[in-house]
């Protein structure tokens, strides 16, 4: 057991000083993250109407969603092309610097009746790993801004999922199994106003 | 938990380098006044240099020295001439960079003296700076077209600087009979947004086919080729008519290029006559979009090569004829980054990165930049160019990043152009509200 430690210890820090070597005189996570400002908006709080807001988002998730559309497994306009002009570190660096601004809920309208059958499935469905309001604060589970984001790229990534164009995990899969059998397509309608009602 | 091991250590190694940053910062507070930044120009480029210097180190007084009061963006002008959007959506004030606290002054720059580091106005102001950055976009030569100057061009535009060309030519195509002919003649490379006149060409065609369906477009281009070549062509083919084996055949779009005769070497302003290799063609709308050179005031400070761009060191922008002086923007040569508008916000910030380093008594930082170019070709139909750009340091230049980029798919996929039209969209909002407020 002791012996273990030392040596996840010992990894830790070669690993530790890899990445750091690695990335020695590459381009800062702020040079990097400038410049996706262009689609996201400054520091990554985007202004709508569909490119998501990036600010705040969990490290994680981030370099596996980049990692993702570098090796074309994500569908994507422009994301795939743009991935693949960055290594493992820079990647690293950007989900740093974004992780580490404040997310900025987008204002847009929103259908209230349906907000409110949504929320109810966000609690059934969501919750768990998405937060009470579609926001997680654990970082340990690693997913997506889902309440304040842009109802267009909502709709976007919904469909993407159910189209299989984007993986999930196999507990999410579960989930979003069981709500399209229980209330199908207009279900996910409800449950994108009710994130887009989150302001 | 190694990951989050790691995060906590870059945190700490951010932590010191701010320290270090302040404490050589708190040599120059000691030893005077704080460092001045005068940004010549208040366009994309020069808006965004000014606006990421302040938020990177708040105690560099940075000061914009721009002539109009208001900028209308060049991109989403060819919207304006559909009439898909106004004029006023394109137009960008500057209070939001005062919110910055960033000095701005409506005033027209007449020298740059780069011994003395003095910047002169018309208004017969000085302003003195450590650096100073040179944004002064494009301006043309208007003796590559006998007959057409910036003269003829108020009847005639170009509205390649938006703003009130881009009304007239609107109000001239919303005249225009029914079953009239548009003529447009693109420049020659290099020149500002590459993929802009055949934007424009299916933007004019979009608002033909709703309004005025017997009406055609003539393109006489110098060029063989453009930017999103095979998508234009498509896109012109799918939705307006356009024959990509016979171009000057039947449809609404005919293209002559410079092979076929189709570059411009005099025009007739009462007459509407252009004359070209391949003949006269008479336009009831004409547009001319001039050859381009570096604005104004880079050939008064002396900024210039003899094609007229403005050569610089791709890591700082820092012109490469006089030290303290940069280019950012289209009229620099960034080569391979393209003369847009993304380009010029990217340039901007690595520029505005080596500017607050070197001040600092720092080296500048290694660069990254970003092209993203969308154009909307038909309403659900956004197609898009990108490309990441990294800074050679052995060969000294900017350098495509292999792998990176390319271009939307040239096989339709309604879907997929939906999304990049709402992109584009996006894009704009993004990057105004990054370059204005």
């Amino acid at each position: 057991m002791k012996k273990t430690r030392v040596l996840q210890a010992a990894l830790i820090t070669c690993s530790l000083v890899f990445s750091a070597a690695s990335h020695a005189g590459g381009a800062s996570g702020a040079m990097l993250g400038n410049t996706c400002a262009g689609c996201h908006g400054t520091n990554g709080v985007s202004n709508g109407p569909a490119a998501p807001t990036i600010a705040g988002i969990d490290y994680d998730y981030m370099v596996e969603a980049m990692e993702e559309f570098k090796a074309g497994e994500r569908n994507a306009t422009i994301m795939t092309r743009i991935a693949k002009g960055y290594t493992d570190a820079e990647i690293e660096a950007m989900s740093e610097f974004f992780a580490g601004k404040k997310y900025v809920k987008a204002m847009q309208k929103y259908d209230a009746a349906a907000a409110k059958r949504g929320a109810k499935l966000h609690k059934k469905y969501c919750k768990n790993c998405h937060g009470d309001t579609g926001i997680s604060t654990d970082k340990d589970d690693d997913s997506g801004v889902l309440g304040g984001q842009w109802k267009p790229y909502l709709n976007y990534t919904f469909a993407d999922l159910k189209d299989g164009k984007r993986s999930m995990g196999k507990k999410m899969k579960k989930k979003m199994k069981n709500l399209q059998k229980a209330k199908g397509d207009a279900g996910v309608a409800d449950l994108i106003e009710y994130y887009a009602s989150q302001q | 938990m190694s990951d989050f091991t790691r995060r906590k250590f870059l945190k700490a190694g951010i932590a010191t380098a701010i320290a270090g940053a302040s404490a050589t910062y708190g040599g120059f507070v000691i030893g005077g006044a704080s460092k001045k930044v005068v940004v010549v120009g208040g366009g994309i480029a020069g808006a965004t240099a000014a606006k990421y210097i302040r938020m990177m180190d708040s105690s560099i007084d940075v000061t914009v020295i721009e002539a109009n009061k208001d900028y209308y963006t060049c991109f989403m002008s060819n919207e304006v001439l559909s009439g898909e959007r106004t004029l006023d959506s394109i137009k960008f004030g500057y209070s939001g960079l005062g919110k910055h606290g960033v000095n701005v002054v409506h005033d027209t720059v007449t020298g740059i003296d780069a011994n003395k580091r003095v910047v002169k106005t018309a208004g017969g102001d000085s302003f003195k700076y450590d650096r100073c950055i040179v944004a002064p976009g494009i301006d043309f030569k208007w003796e590559t077209i006998g007959g057409y100057d910036a003269k003829v061009a108020e009847g005639t535009p170009h509205a390649w600087k938006a703003g009130p060309q881009t009304a007239t030519l609107r109000k001239q195509l919303e005249g225009m009979r029914d079953g009239g002919t548009f003529v447009i003649a693109p420049p020659p490379n290099p020149f500002r947004c590459p993929p802009g006149p055949y934007e424009r060409v299916a933007q004019i065609a979009h608002y033909f086919q709703n309004n005025k369906p017997k009406s055609s477009i003539l393109i006489l281009d110098p060029k063989k080729k453009f930017s999103k070549f095979g998508l234009f062509k498509a896109g012109w083919k799918k939705h307006y008519g356009y024959n990509p084996d016979n171009p000057t055949g039947p449809g609404m779009i005919k293209w002559i290029n410079s092979e076929a005769g189709g570059t411009v070497s005099s025009y007739d302003a009462r007459s509407k006559t252009l004359t070209a290799k391949a003949g006269k063609f008479k336009g009831d709308v004409v547009n001319i979009i001039p050859a381009q050179k570096a604005g104004k005031i880079a050939f008064t400070a002396g900024l210039t090569n003899d094609k007229g761009w403005c050569p610089i060191n791709g890591k700082t922008f820092e012109s490469t004829i006089h030290k303290n002086i940069h280019v950012v923007g289209d009229a620099c040569i960034a080569k391979p980054l393209p003369k847009s508008g993304y380009a010029a916000n990217s340039e901007a910030k690595v520029c505005a990165a080596a500017v607050v380093a070197l001040l600092q008594g720092e080296g500048a930082p290694t660069p990254s930049y970003v092209n993203t170019c969308y154009s909307i070709i038909a309403p659900g139909d956004g197609i898009s160019v990108a490309m990441v750009y990294a800074y050679d340091e052995g060969a000294g230049k900017i350098i495509k990043v292999k792998g990176s980029g390319g271009l939307t798919p040239g096989k339709f996929d309604p879907v997929m152009r939906e999304r990049e039209q709402q992109y584009a969209y996006s894009w704009f909002n993004n990057i105004t509200s990054d370059v204005f407020k």
